[in-house]
């Protein structure tokens, strides 16, 4: 279980809030999206979560543990972790970035290559054509399979994930979202996801939490939302899948927009 | 291959192998006091614009002079006032490539970096170095080609290095001494050049045998070019007791040479002499004046040949001018009291400085002595060599007459020679025994107020050359052996004739008078 309580980022002083009071609680198992637009401090709430980044004001507690008391490296090293520009080491083979995890928790090379090959089957990446190849051999898709491989490497139960699918065309972003679920339910794991993109969060998130301005503005699972946003932001925002659908729709009728 | 190109090579293997010493060490050091201080630079932004702002002022600096203010200002008359300056030059390119490589690495790839759960030092050691190691290398690179060209200049602070063909070559007029030294240094900076840049594709295609490959190919030319220097470490004076006299005896013997060539000539004819008494000659080339002292007071040179005039202006700052014998008398008691240098004793010619001009200029205007010189001075110009303007004797000079010149210009004392020939100046500070004075046709004129000090030749031996008696057999019977005209003959043999300093020497050596006779 996560748990933040009335967390709070500013910069070196400034007179705004990245993040600001924001207070959450996610369940073991559940995948919880948190929704913004740009500056919205999404990507900084889940940065302090693993201490990346580190909070003004507040406290976060990863498995009844408060964060603050635990070295940041270790923290890092249980929680797996995904973000937007993927990251991977160009440096190193595809297997050397998948295992660089239990490679830093001194596992041995055997246990290190099982779980590698093990790793890379799942995310339809078969080792035998895969494993040897550097990052700049693969397609975008195929990289953000590798960063996937590489998150859940050390077996975490929780992952932390920024914007992982946002640099991707439609059609491997639909087939990694898929495959997102499924890698969710199979392992059971606690997935935190930022996005800013609406229709990803209704189709990925147990729950959505909408976040504006550094303020988290409502918890609650996509059909609510929908249904009762009672926040005008919100309610703009959980509009624009419909209107976008609507318009497509007009679109495929030649009704013109 | 012509006999002199013979001669220059029999020299290279052991310059050669300096010459990578003195690369190869300051590269080293180099780049151990880089890593440190781009670490620095990295953590600590706030320095960052400092040290690189202090080391591109270090750039900045001439390198020849950079070298002369280590000698100067550390006191350092040898191999290690070079490796200070050059290590001191390679430092720009290599820290500057550290710190711009570093800081170039992919944002994202660090962030991922700490992600994963890399500490700091994991960081640097498997993401930020490895990334960086193509522009680390390519800092390297610079610096060990910019390196190889500027050991050359490390021959005037005593160091050897290639440079020691290009510095004496010049003086002598020995073209190919000169390009055997240029080639020899290009050649090497362009293996090392394409043999480091192999390793900097290597760390780009992340590939290990091309990176084995550079490495290997490095190994062999440091192998190569030290291994003179390793059959040859015996380094300075090694005193062997012989078992029947219980004498102190030298083995190997260092002669100096200053920067013109009756000093290359003379230091043979040393060589020579004391070869054939059985000793291991090195000789140290193109040494300023004042390196040359140190080192015989530091009994790293054992023998070499100066002139009482210079002892007496420059380490003894006398201003005033006294007659040959008072001066040769006081300078030997004072050499033997500050710095334990013996005065053998003078070699039988002066080799002053006297003002030349044209003889036909001369005569055209009646000059005979320098005093005739003063209504014309206004209208005249001298030139000199790099050393003289700044030497005490320009200022006593300058007392003694009370007129100077419309413009003094410096030139290389080979050059000077010429420029006054085709009147490109008026008048030159010739050397009294220089063989060009009568080529050039060129009329020296008489000091009568004798703001020069006499210069006779004398042969100045260290401490440990003093205490060998069959060193000090073997030369003494060069004293009072050499006059003027028989020195002048020799030095025309180089500067006129194009022969090289050895040759000269030989020829000196046939024409002295025998032992025994």
């Amino acid at each position: 279980m996560i748990h933040l309580n009335t967390v709070s980022k500013r910069y070196d002083g400034a007179a705004t809030f990245a993040v600001r009071d924001v207070s959450l609680t996610v369940a073991d198992g559940e995948l919880l999206v948190l929704l913004g637009g740009s500056g919205s401090g999404k990507t900084t709430t889940l940065k302090m979560i693993n201490r990346l980044v580190e909070p003004t004001s507040g406290r976060i507690e990863v498995e009844g543990r408060d964060v603050a008391s635990l070295a940041p490296v270790e923290l890092r090293r249980r929680i797996g972790y995904v973000f937007q520009g993927i990251g991977l080491f160009p440096h190193m083979t595809v297997a050397q970035n998948v295992g660089i995890t239990p490679r830093l928790l001194g596992w041995s090379r055997g246990d290190i290559r099982g779980r590698v090959d093990e790793l890379l089957d799942m995310v339809g990446l078969p080792p035998g054509e895969f494993a040897r190849r550097a990052p700049h051999e693969l397609s975008g898709g195929q990289r953000q399979r590798v960063g996937f491989a590489r998150a859940l490497a050390a077996r975490p139960s929780l992952m932390l994930m920024d914007e992982p699918l946002g640099a991707l065309d439609p059609l491997t972003r639909d087939a990694l979202q898929d495959g997102l679920r499924q890698i969710h339910e199979q392992l059971k794991l606690t997935i935190i996801l930022v996005t800013h993109d609406m229709t990803e969060a209704l189709l990925l998130g147990d729950r959505i939490g909408v976040m504006n301005e550094g303020r988290l503005l409502r918890v609650d699972s996509p059909e609510r939302l929908l249904r009762d946003p009672r926040d005008d932001y919100v309610r703009r925002l959980m509009q624009t899948p419909k209107r976008h659908a609507d318009r497509v729709e007009a679109l495929a009728e030649g009704r013109g927009s | 291959m012509s006999d002199n190109l013979r001669q220059q090579l029999v020299e290279l293997p052991n310059l050669l192998g300096h010459h990578i010493q003195l690369t190869l060490i300051a590269l080293v050091a180099a780049i151990a006091i880089s890593f440190p201080a781009a670490l620095l630079c990295l953590r600590v932004p706030r320095v960052r614009g400092t040290v690189l702002a202090v080391v591109s002022v270090i750039q900045t600096v001439p390198s020849l002079a950079l070298l002369a203010l280590m000698a100067v200002a550390f006191g350092l008359f040898d191999q290690r006032a070079a490796l200070i300056a050059l290590t001191a030059y390679a430092i720009l390119p290599i820290l500057r490539n550290m710190v711009t490589g570093i800081l170039g690495v992919d944002a994202s790839v660090i962030e991922a970096a700490r992600g994963v759960g890399m500490t700091p030092w994991q960081i640097l050691r498997q993401v930020e170095l490895p990334l960086a190691a193509p522009v680390i290398i390519a800092g390297i690179r610079t610096a060990t080609v910019w390196v190889v060209g500027i050991a050359t200049l490390s021959t005037p602070v005593g160091a050897d290095s290639l440079g020691n063909y290009i510095f004496s070559g010049l003086q002598t007029t020995n073209t190919t001494r000169v390009v055997t030294g240029v080639v020899a240094a290009i050649v090497l900076a362009l293996i090392l050049d394409q043999l480091i840049r192999l390793l900097e594709h290597a760390s780009e295609r992340r590939s290990l045998r091309l990176g084995l490959t550079g490495v290997g190919g490095l190994l062999v030319v440091l192998i190569a070019g030290l291994a003179p220097l390793a059959i040859d470490l015996r380094d300075g004076p090694v005193r062997t007791q012989v078992a029947q006299t219980d004498q102190p005896r030298l083995e190997r013997v260092t002669i100096g040479a200053k920067t013109f060539t009756e000093q290359f000539i003379l230091a043979r004819l040393l060589g020579q002499t004391l070869a054939d008494a059985g000793y291991d000659i090195e000789l140290k080339e193109s040494l300023g004046s004042i390196i040359a002292f140190e080192q015989l007071a530091q009994d790293e040179l054992q023998i070499y040949v100066d002139y009482t005039g210079t002892i007496w202006a420059n380490q003894m700052d006398r201003t005033d001018s006294r007659d040959p014998t008072t001066v040769l008398f006081e300078m030997t008691a004072w050499l033997a009291r500050t710095h334990g240098i013996t005065c053998l004793g003078p070699l039988g010619f002066e080799n002053a400085y006297a003002l030349a001009m044209r003889a036909a200029d001369a005569e055209a205007l009646n000059l005979r002595t320098v005093s005739d010189l003063e209504p014309h001075a206004a209208g005249l110009t001298i030139g000199s060599d790099y050393e003289f303007f700044a030497r005490p004797e320009w200022q006593a000079f300058l007392a003694a007459y009370g007129f100077t010149f419309a413009e003094t210009s410096s030139f290389d004392s080979t050059l000077m020679y010429p420029a006054v020939a085709q009147g490109k100046v008026d008048v030159i500070t010739a050397f009294t025994t220089d063989a060009r004075i009568i080529e050039y046709d060129l009329a020296l004129l008489q000091d009568p107020r004798r703001a020069f000090p006499p210069y006779d030749a004398v042969l100045l031996l260290s401490d440990s050359a003093a205490q060998d008696p069959l060193l000090v057999d073997t030369l003494r019977p060069l004293i009072n052996a050499i006059n003027v005209s028989l020195m002048r003959a020799a030095n025309g043999r180089v500067d006129l004739e194009g022969r090289t300093p050895r040759d000269a020497a030989a020829w000196l050596r046939s024409r002295l008078p025998q032992p025994g006779e």
